[in-house]
């Protein structure tokens, strides 16, 4: 039960939108920006990036639903199916040294591992090396502020205890619902 | 040195960031707005206060120096108060309230998980409204963002202490939506 009266049959994060509309708004912009904005990364490579910092916060509803985000957004290459995505997405979950994804994204996903601990974390030498395999300034930043801000969504969906459906089937539809539209929108379901 | 390239003579902290992306400043300005210093049953004080004890707890000298400045000034120049809350908070001169929303702000800055249906009930028995002890968890969590990326990048934070008071009194009078763009 949340630690608070929460607008009830709304799932995770988006109980504590409707209970605060005020701070959702931002929220839901910030998001918006970072995942989907325009990027020289793609869509699924900021989702999987938020998947891996919540997969390490523990966090169950946000990793679920963004690794379904990530899933849907993801093109694993000729023949592509959903079914291939979430491997790929659970594999940079788990062990993303070893994961399918460039040798740039393995050293963008190295340092918003190190923001998942602390800020102070990150080295020049991790920065050295993404930008060795081909990372930008921006992509930097913008790692960096996607692990911190998965690191504020995730404390913000546990620390209120919010209701979390146990349903794969749930978050698979909210992944597609996300990633068509995104954060920003009228409806009130989903991440 | 910052760990990416941004633009020389660019304001320290989190305000050379919101200069080099825009595009992201935004929402964290109106976020940190609203939450801060929107009219609320919690001064704006008590609010910089729990922003200041989390910037602590995450050792970011940025953060801590700038909110505990603002702190100080919304509370009329108490620097001593906003130190004992950092030091102790159990033994600071706050209500019995702000330490319930405290220690809930403690708990979120290690995981939200931490916090427990004890610690929830005991900030309602000395008197917090659902509303304040959403906010709390807010701030907390807004704030375990902002220290990650004012660290995790290795911005610019001044030793000076004035260099805060000064900063501090124009936030405390202007906001942050405004205070990015002044010098």
């Amino acid at each position: 039960m949340p630690h608070i009266q929460l607008p009830e049959g709304l799932p995770g994060i988006s109980s504590g939108f409707a209970f605060r509309p005020e701070t959702a708004k931002p929220m839901r912009a910030l998001a918006e920006v970072l995942l989907r904005g325009p990027s020289t990364l793609s869509s699924g490579e900021r989702e999987m990036i938020a998947t891996l910092v919540s997969t390490r916060n523990d966090c169950f509803f946000c990793q679920t639903s963004h690794r379904a985000a990530a899933a849907h957004l993801l093109d694993t290459g000729q023949g592509s199916t959903l079914e291939a995505s979430y491997e790929l997405v659970d594999a940079v979950r788990f062990d993303f040294q070893n994961a399918a994804v460039s040798p740039k994204m393995k050293a963008l996903l190295m340092i918003a591992a190190k923001v998942q601990v602390s800020g102070k974390s990150v080295l020049t030498g991790d920065i050295e090396a993404a930008r060795q395999a081909g990372a930008t300034d921006l992509e930097i930043h913008d790692t960096v502020l996607i692990a911190a801000a998965f690191c504020m969504f995730n404390r913000y969906v546990d620390g209120l205890a919010t209701f979390a459906p146990t349903d794969q089937q749930v978050y698979d539809e909210m992944g597609a619902m996300l990633a068509r539209e995104g954060y920003v929108r009228e409806s009130k379901q989903g991440a | 040195m910052a760990h990416i390239e941004l633009p020389e003579g660019i304001p320290p902290g989190i305000r050379g960031l919101m200069t080099y992306r825009p595009e992201t400043a935004k929402p964290l300005n109106e976020l940190v707005e609203v939450l801060l210093r929107a009219p609320h049953s919690l001064s704006a004080g008590e609010r910089e206060l729990i922003a200041t004890f989390v910037s602590s707890g995450n050792d970011c000298k940025y953060c801590q120096s700038i909110h505990g400045a603002i702190a100080a000034v919304h509370l009329g120049g108490d620097e001593a108060l906003v130190a004992a809350v950092k030091d102790d908070y159990t033994a600071a001169g706050v209500s019995d309230k702000m330490k319930a929303l405290l220690n809930i702000a403690g708990k979120v800055r290690e995981s939200g998980k931490s916090v427990t249906t004890e610690d929830v009930e005991n900030a309602r028995r000395q008197g917090a409204t659902d509303l304040e002890i959403h906010d709390t968890v807010l701030i907390a969590a807004v704030f375990c963002l902002c220290n990650r990326y004012v660290d995790g990048l290795a911005t610019w934070a001044p030793e000076d202490p004035d260099f805060y008071r000064q900063r501090g009194a124009l936030v405390a009078a202007n906001g942050y939506g405004a205070s990015i763009l002044m010098k």
